[in-house]
């Protein structure tokens, strides 16, 4: 019992689990209570990212943003979450019923499933997959199927403009995102999301130890996540001055509130990824801190919180692109250097140029 | 025989047409256009009017002189004041009245206030059309300024009903010369930041540079006007071909560019705020002493016969017909209105484009609907 302040809460409650009832019920149990945690804890960081996306716009744009619901407008998204929760569910009368309704799953359970990977700290991940990278890029395009079912479903012609333009420019930037997360596991060696930081506590982060490749890979990972997540220069999937909404046009209510919250948590996989695979996860810079367990899942948080504000950045102050440029930036631009750049990486790793310490 | 075409054609691709408003957020207003698109490309844009259509040419028939300068500010709302004088220049030159210096002075002043106003206001929409909502702001942040000024000297900020037949409705604001002076000097200060933001971006320009075209011949032929024909090379500023109020007084450049696309539309507009700049900074300094209107007398009527006068508006070409029978109402009156005819040309432009840029052409055509209906 004397131990107990040192042990993580994770191994407390399995300690605590133990001693009541059998380890098979005891692991459904466990498997239930972290779905749960991961749930409540996804649903209140999608909300706060919304409410922190409106704030940095208001930052840029001269304006105040929310400030009436509590102090500093905290509860402002969870007012609105509740209303959308209240809405009625509309739709059209011409609706595929089948595919409207399930569209709005697809990008929410994918974004769901996609986060129990990630290493949040040194022991908190709830599945530490050996192929954790592989695991990521393929259950992030799973999220595109909901929103071209919910385009075609919804018996509308700019959704299904939406949803069209929204599996072309996903499916490409699939690619760039795959390659340009390959280009890093060539430092490493692994897929494995806790081995790929392991490299990085002895080698320094990944984007210092892969120099300029690494610098190529993740500006191209930026551009690729930005237009995985249909964000700004990127977001002509509900381009609202040229499609109205998009692909959620008819929808309402809760089925909206979905596809808008997986939006915000798809950002915050982006982000994860990119402090994971460059900018060593859960690692402290230059270990000042790493013997302090606590400290860990907040150094992530930050990383992933910097990364989030730039993609922000990017979406108040760029205009939005065109289909057909998007295709090319992608096609002719970004694919040849990423794979130019895996060459140049392999290189690099095969002469030993890189920077460790 | 169909299912015969549908085996030998599997790939067979169809047209089909869209709606783009009346409710739509790029259409600014009740424009109603009809797509006819193959996937992306549009193959055919119809515009549909009418669905803000007030009549406003036949209330004038029923008012009399000094009513119908109230009814021109719901007309091209942005240029409100423009469109006021447009009509009292008219009437003035029909009494053969002549105006005190100050008058005009003051007039042209406000109209290149309203001219900024109105570009600012232009500037924030390309922006928000193009998805970069963050220019909206920062054209309503400067444009504010210009309708505090207003506000203080006529007690409105838009439909400003400033002018009347003979001059203005009251003297200028004591105020009104040095927050004209802020004005520009802080204007001054914040359109290179209009260039940071959006000109120079890369984005920005590849939307813009190439697409729209409108050769010079196209841009007389659909009878374009204002930034939209100047941007084609045709040189067009009325205020320049037929001065009227102090314009004659000023030194300033008529903006011409030869390219035609959307990017030379949006320069010329640039380039006005610049000139309207300095044609403020050659006036504010010597507003002439004197009265602020000639008296008129209570029934205006007009000599029989047809007056025309035209005027250059935010947008290009305000024309202004009144054909008089003597009475002290008109027995006609038309509009000549700038949105109307540079719409025209957006069939020509849009076709074989993309939907994203149909919007970017819409948004440097500059249209304000209430004008195209009137």
């Amino acid at each position: 019992m004397m131990n107990i302040p040192l042990l993580l809460p994770t191994e407390w409650v399995h300690e605590l689990l133990m001693g009541w009832m059998p380890e098979t019920a005891v692991s459904i149990v466990e498997m239930v209570l972290i779905a749960v945690v991961y749930l409540a804890f996804f649903a209140v960081a999608g909300l706060y990212l919304v409410l922190l996306e409106r704030k940095v716009a208001a930052w840029i744009q001269l304006r105040l943003g929310p400030n009436r619901v509590g102090f500093w407008g905290i509860f402002q998204t969870i007012a609105d979450a509740l209303k959308l929760v209240s809405k009625e569910l509309t739709g059209t009368v011409k609706a595929d019923k089948f595919l409207y309704n399930l569209a709005p799953y697809f990008p929410i359970v994918a974004a769901l499933i996609a986060l129990s990977v990630f290493p949040f700290s040194k022991s908190l991940q709830a599945y530490d997959v050996n192929i954790g990278i592989f695991f990521l890029t393929a259950v992030s395009s799973i999220g595109v199927i909901g929103i071209l079912i919910g385009g075609y479903g919804s018996n509308n012609k700019y959704a299904l403009i939406g949803a069209m333009r929204s599996g072309v420019q996903v499916i490409s930037y699939e690619l760039s995102v795959g390659l340009s997360l390959l280009t890093m596991v060539l430092l490493t060696g692994s897929l494995q999301l806790s081995e790929i930081i392991e490299t990085q506590r002895t080698g320094g982060w990944l984007i210092v130890q892969g120099h300029i490749p690494a610098l190529i890979a993740f500006m191209i990972y930026m551009i690729a996540g930005t237009a995985e997540t249909n964000r700004a220069p990127f977001d002509l999937v509900e381009a609202e001055s040229e499609l109205g909404a998009g692909y959620h046009t008819e929808y309402s209510g809760m089925k909206f509130a979905y596809f808008f919250l997986a939006e915000f948590i798809n950002m915050f996989i982006i982000a994860s990824i990119a402090t994971t695979v460059f900018f060593g996860g859960w690692l402290s810079p230059f270990g000042i801190t790493d013997g302090i367990f606590w400290l860990q899942p907040i150094w992530f948080i930050l990383k992933v919180f910097i990364i989030i504000l730039l993609m922000m950045f990017f979406r108040w102050t760029y205009p939005r692109l065109r289909i057909d440029q998007v295709l090319t930036l992608e096609w002719k631009y970004l694919l040849p250097l990423n794979l130019m750049n895996i060459v140049l990486m392999a290189i690099i790793v095969w002469l030993k140029f890189t920077i460790s310490w | 025989m169909p299912e015969e075409t549908i085996v030998k054609d599997p790939f067979k691709t169809e047209e089909y047409m869209i709606n783009m408003g009346p409710q739509h957020p790029a259409t600014h207003g009740v424009l109603r256009l009809l797509l006819t698109i193959d996937g992306e490309i549009i193959k055919k844009v119809e515009p549909d009017l009418g669905f803000i259509h007030r009549s406003i040419e036949k209330m004038c028939e029923r008012d009399s002189y000094q009513q119908i300068v109230h009814l021109t500010d719901r007309m091209d709302y942005l240029s409100s004041h423009i469109n006021n004088e447009a009509v009292c220049l008219a009437v003035e030159n029909a009494l053969e009245l002549e105006v005190p210096d100050r008058v005009k002075v003051i007039r042209t002043i406000i109209g290149e206030l309203t001219r900024i106003a109105s570009h600012t206001l232009w500037w924030g929409v390309i922006g928000m059309d193009l998805g970069a909502l963050t220019t909206y702001f920062y054209g309503f942040r400067d444009r504010e300024l210009i309708n505090d000024i207003f506000e203080e000297t006529c007690g409105a900020r838009l439909t400003m009903n400033y002018n009347i037949p003979g001059g203005l409705m009251f003297d200028i604001h004591p105020n009104f010369v040095q927050r004209t002076k802020d004005f520009v000097k802080h204007f001054k200060t914040k359109l290179p930041e209009y260039d940071q933001l959006l000109t120079g971006n890369v984005i920005f320009q590849k939307r813009m540079k190439g697409v729209g075209l409108l050769t010079k011949e196209d841009a007389i032929s659909f009878g374009t006007s204002g930034p939209v024909a100047r941007a084609s090379g045709v040189a067009s500023d009325i205020r320049k071909i037929h001065p009227y109020s102090a314009l004659d007084r000023v030194e300033f450049n008529e903006v011409l560019f030869t390219e035609g696309d959307s990017f030379a539309r949006y320069r010329v507009r640039i380039q006005e705020m610049w000139e309207s700049l300095s044609i403020i900074e050659q006036l504010i300094d010597n507003i002439p002493d004197g009265d602020y209107k000639v008296p008129t007398k209570a029934v205006i009527k007009l000599p029989k016969g047809e007056f025309y006068q035209r005027v250059e508006t935010a947008r290009g070409e305000l024309g202004v017909y009144i054909n008089s029978d003597g009475k002290k109402n008109p027995y006609r009156v038309k509009f000549r209105s700038p949105g109307f005819s540079n719409l025209s040309a957006l069939n020509h432009m849009a076709v074989g484009s993309k939907i994203g840029d149909l919007v970017a052409m819409m948004a440097t055509l500059d249209l304000v609907v209430p004008d195209i209906d009137r």
